[in-house]
């Protein structure tokens, strides 16, 4: 592309964001492009000013599908698409009050979500009830994200949270 | 020692037959002198002679008539034989270990087809002609449908629809890339010499590496279900098998018509109409299959009242399915596949739970038998000296041709492929691919509707065949388990199922569409959730029934699962200790369901189908056909009546009493009887064990940490309007404060935790005694229905502030105790009780002694 080294200027730290998320460059043009599209305003922010536009590159990241050939260097942990770092996402998707454990209201609200229109309140409960009762080991009556990451242990976490073209 | 009680049965049978068999060659060889013995013989010739020997001596008293029922009876009897392997073992624990031993290490398919050889032997001997060939309408029209609808109805769809773009191309250009190469290599050996004198051409060499290309799903389903492969190698390898006919049915036909047609007349024009006929024959058949699948939906919805013979109609449409495609010359195989696939959801929703046990075992019975006579067959119709032809040229060629051409086509295909998929396949797992591309009857099927005239070498390609379905099966089927374990390929994951998994894949997708739709890429995901959109809100509501629909919902199916898991074990634990108490009270016990007892296997097996299937027959989760298996083992459990009743009584507890609660809001209005026996019965029981653990707790026996997690749970339970939430909330701090105490020191603190919560809401679900099962914590639902009763009594203690009116309580009675709405009902109905209490109770706040002896 003719006008890459045009377009990545724009992008303010773009090196920075690929060396942390590991996106190659043309892959990081084709996000800002999506970007700004998104942005019409072209305030440079996302929903009321929350989400820039690093961010949003930094949580695509968490999608980027696993590399199979892993390399035991110290690098492979802190980019974001390594299966820890995958598993805190979703587990920050629960714990809405990031206080570091899913407590039972925190996964009775995500189920509501999910299931709010065919169960009724009392099995929602009921159900929260034994996700906990399963999961957690310490009995303290609340998901810890060790704890979460034990149960999940089987679920095959870098297929599921992936999406191919984000390679 | 092991085998020999195993080899001594095989024995048995074979001497068996041979006496069955040898009156048979025994009367061959008299009536050719023309005795008159009553016996008839196998061929048909002799019959005239025979009727008219038999009315010549005098009306028979018994005849031994064998003709008239050998064909069926041989069939029937070779069946019972094979099936005898797993009936015996029952019986004798050597004979089940030779079994085992045995059947590990051969895949039973290779055990059949020796036994064929041996049977085909027996007769041959006894007949000098081969009365047993696997001709190819019994193969086709017969033996073959029922093995490709079982393998339909049971395919996991998800799996497959995810690897739909792999297995496609498998099994389209990896089959006409099998073909294509065979056919010329060998072409081009004869041209080059190696394989002698024969009159062959091209066209016929095309045509018989058509027939030979076909992996064979039968083969594939009999060799890897003793091996238990990761389900991605599984699906891609069983896949290709079942869509690859669509491709086999297209070659054959099309080359049998240019070789009919002869060389020089085959121009563009018929080329091109080839190209096109393949996509007809393959969209063509699927369609139909499709169709089928849809019809039977609709049937199942519409058959609420004539529930015995709804299994029936899945098998004759599912016959109709691969009877209208072969009609209209479409791939037979490829309608029946998508008429499992597409009706399977429909019909598992639709019919009752005993019709949809009915039809999985029925299928798998039919499927197995076929396998079974497959094999047989194939293993019979190799002694027959009239087809043997031998050149060891062409034979040796071709199995060396078959073999790495296939590995060929799979590594160079994968290797495409593994550029657009997600998760690529790796090397093992190819291997296993192509060592997996068994030959089977279909291709000897095929080879044995040439037509003779056309191709003066068929007998030669008849055998080829033959020894490449041998080879296939026998060696390869053996030693396909030393090579998986060999080369550490990853095996099936045991799954157990739970709450969180499921909850977190479910979480998992729904993220996966946001992300895609605000990276801008119409991916995978989002195709997935489009079309279950569109599958939930129009097919669902055309093809299933209204009630069905309702209940649609996997994480729902877990937990219901997990629940009568957790009942299972309760019940178990308790017989282990003795007794079931309030099973005792038989007036409790009413209204069984045979549903809610069938639905526990069902669900069992349901759920797991939901997962993902895979076929074969072990102890495996995720099988559905594991269900004999599993079935036995929760028979096991559930074998005494009382545990039945028990059962029954929690499913009762489980969904009942909470709508029960819900009515007992409405004053005016009460449940029916059995529900206040029921509670009473509880209550009183309840009250005894109060009485006991009193007196034991003075002794500090019991801790309380087991009932502190009751309230809990408890708490959890009754929350059955927006009102209560807060209630609950203090409440819940009300039982931290009590755990906190309870889990300190412990001594006779049972009523004083009872009084520590805030806010003057007394935690009524604060249970002290509550454990007549000791130590086994008590299943949240049950531990709701004692506290129904018990409640009585605490409830109102915890109204003893107030003025006692009855009025006053029952105005208060849902405000306070909204987790306990059974209030309002206990309250009317066991009045005397209550004042009893409220005359022995003390005032607020009480000390604990005064108490214990006051409520005594």
């Amino acid at each position: 592309m003719g006008s890459s080294s045009s377009s990545r200027n724009k992008i303010p730290n773009a090196q920075e964001l690929m060396d942390q998320t590991g996106f190659s460059s043309a892959h990081l043009l084709r996000l800002y492009d999506r970007f700004e599209c998104l942005d019409r305003d072209n305030r440079g922010y996302l929903r009321q000013d929350t989400v820039d536009f690093s961010s949003f590159v930094r949580i695509l990241a968490h999608f980027r599908p696993t590399d199979r050939n892993r390399n035991k260097e110290g690098t492979q942990q802190e980019l974001p698409n390594s299966r820890t770092r995958k598993l805190k996402f979703a587990f920050q998707l629960y714990d809405l009050d990031r206080d570091g454990k899913i407590s039972r209201e925190e996964l009775l609200q995500v189920l509501r979500a999910m299931l709010g229109l065919q169960v009724t309140e009392e099995q929602l409960q009921s159900i929260a009830e034994r996700a906990i009762q399963e999961a957690d080991l310490d009995k303290d009556d609340a998901i810890s994200f060790d704890e979460f990451k034990k149960s999940l242990e089987k679920v095959d976490i870098d297929t599921k949270m992936s999406i191919g073209f984000l390679k | 020692m092991l085998r020999c009680g195993y080899a001594l049965f095989w024995l048995l049978g074979s001497v068996l037959l041979i006496c069955v068999v040898s009156p048979v060659k025994g009367e061959a060889v008299v009536t050719h002198e023309g005795s008159h013995l009553k016996l008839s013989k196998s061929s048909h010739s002799n019959e005239s002679q025979h009727g008219h020997s038999s009315n010549a001596t005098g009306i028979p008293i018994i005849s031994f008539k064998w003709h008239h029922v050998e064909t069926s009876y041989l069939v029937a009897f070779w069946m019972i034989k094979e099936k005898k392997k797993y009936i015996l073992p029952l019986a004798n624990r050597e004979v089940i270990e030779a079994n085992h031993h045995v059947t590990s290490v051969i895949p039973e398919s290779a055990l059949l087809i020796c036994f064929g050889f041996i049977l085909g032997g027996m007769i041959w001997a006894a007949d000098k002609v081969q009365t047993f060939t696997l001709t190819p309408t019994v193969f086709f029209l017969y033996l073959l449908p029922q093995v490709i609808l079982d393998a339909g109805y049971h395919m996991p769809n998800k799996l497959f629809f995810t690897n739909l773009g792999g297995i496609l191309v498998h099994a389209v250009i990896g089959t006409c890339w099998n073909a294509a190469s065979l056919g010329l290599s060998l072409w081009g050996c004869q041209m080059g010499g190696a394989m002698g004198d024969l009159d062959i051409g091209l066209l016929q060499y095309l045509l018989f590496g058509s027939l030979m290309a076909a992996v064979d799903p039968v083969a594939v389903i009999a060799v890897f279900e003793q091996v238990h492969v990761n389900d991605v190698l599984f699906i891609m390898v069983f896949g290709e098998s079942l869509l690859n006919d669509g491709v086999t049915v297209v070659l054959f036909n099309v080359f049998d018509a240019f070789v009919s047609l002869g060389g020089p007349k085959i121009d563009a024009a018929e080329i091109i109409k080839g190209i096109v006929s393949f996509f007809v024959v393959a969209f063509g058949g699927s369609l139909v299959g499709l169709g089928f699948g849809l019809l039977i939906s609709l049937l199942t919805r519409c058959t609420k009242n004539i529930q015995i013979i709804e299994p029936g109609f899945i098998f004759v449409l599912g016959y109709l399915s691969y009877l209208t495609a072969e009609m209209l010359s479409l791939s037979a195989i490829l309608s029946i596949v998508f008429c499992g696939m597409c009706c399977q959801k429909y019909v598992r929703a639709n019919m009752d739970e005993n019709s949809v046990q009915t039809v999985r075992y029925a299928m798998k019975a039919f499927a197995n038998g076929s396998e079974t006579i497959i094999f047989v067959f194939l293993g019979i119709s190799a002694i027959d000296k009239v087809i043997w032809v031998w050149n060891t040229g062409f034979i040796l060629l071709t199995l060396l041709f078959v073999l790495v051409y296939r590995f060929i086509g799979v590594f160079f295909l994968t290797w495409i492929l593994n550029r657009f998929r997600l998760v690529p396949l790796e090397f093992v797992d190819q291997v296993i691919m192509s060592y997996g591309g068994l030959r089977g009857a279909v291709a000897y099927g095929l080879a044995v509707m040439l037509d003779e005239n056309k191709i003066k070498e068929k007998n030669l390609m008849v055998c080829t065949t033959l020894i490449v379905v041998y080879f296939t099966v026998i060696l390869q089927g053996i030693t396909m388990k030393p090579l998986v374990m060999w080369l550490k390929v990853k095996r099936a994951a045991v799954t157990e199922v739970s709450l969180l998994e499921k909850l977190t894949n479910k979480m998992f997708n729904h993220t996966l569409v946001a992300i895609e739709d605000i990276s801008g890429q119409i991916g995978h995901n989002y195709m997935r959730s489009k079309w279950k959109y569109f599958e939930e809100n129009w097919m669902s509501w055309i093809l299933m029934k209204p009630s069905a629909r309702k209940k649609q919902d996997q994480l729902l199916d877990v937990f219901h699962q997990l629940n009568l898991k957790d009942a299972m074990e309760y019940v178990t634990e308790g017989e282990r200790r003795g007794s079931l108490e309030f099973v005792r009270n038989e007036n409790s016990i009413i209204d069984f369901k045979k549903k809610s007892e069938s639905e526990s296997f069902d669900i069992n097996n349901a759920n797991i189908s939901n997962d993902h299937g895979v076929m074969s027959n072990t102890s495996r989760d995720p099988i559905p056909s594991v269900s004999l298996e599993m079935h036995e083992q929760t028979m096991k459990a559930v074998r005494e009546a009382e545990a039945i009743n028990a059962h029954h009584l929690l499913d009762q507890h489980l969904y009942k009493s909470r709508k029960q609660h819900r009515h007992r809001f409405s004053r005016s209005h009460f449940d029916i009887n059995r529900d206040e026996k029921e509670v009473q019965e509880i209550f009183q029981r309840t009250m005894r064990n109060r009485l006991e653990s009193f007196t034991s707790a003075k002794m500090g026996v019991k801790p309380p940490k087991t009932i502190v997690k009751h309230t809990q749970k408890e708490q959890q339970q009754k929350m059955p309007n927006g009102k209560s939430m807060d209630k609950a909330k203090t409440s819940y701090s009300g039982d931290e404060g009590s755990e906190g105490d309870s889990a300190s020191g412990y001594d006779q603190s049972y009523m004083r935790a009872t009084y520590r919560a805030g806010a003057g809401i007394e935690n009524p679900a604060f249970m002290p005694d509550l454990d007549p099962m000791d130590l086994l914590q008590i299943p949240p639902w049950l531990a709701e229905s004692e506290l129904d009763s018990s409640m009585v009594a605490l409830s109102h203690r915890a109204q003893v502030g107030l003025p006692r009116t009855p009025s006053n309580l029952r105005r208060l009675a849902p405000l306070r105790i909204s987790t306990r709405s059974t209030d309002s009902f206990t309250l009317e109905n066991i009045p005397d009780t209550q004042q009893m209490d409220s005359d022995q109770l003390p005032p607020p706040p009480p000390p604990r002694p005064p108490r214990d002896d006051g409520y005594v």
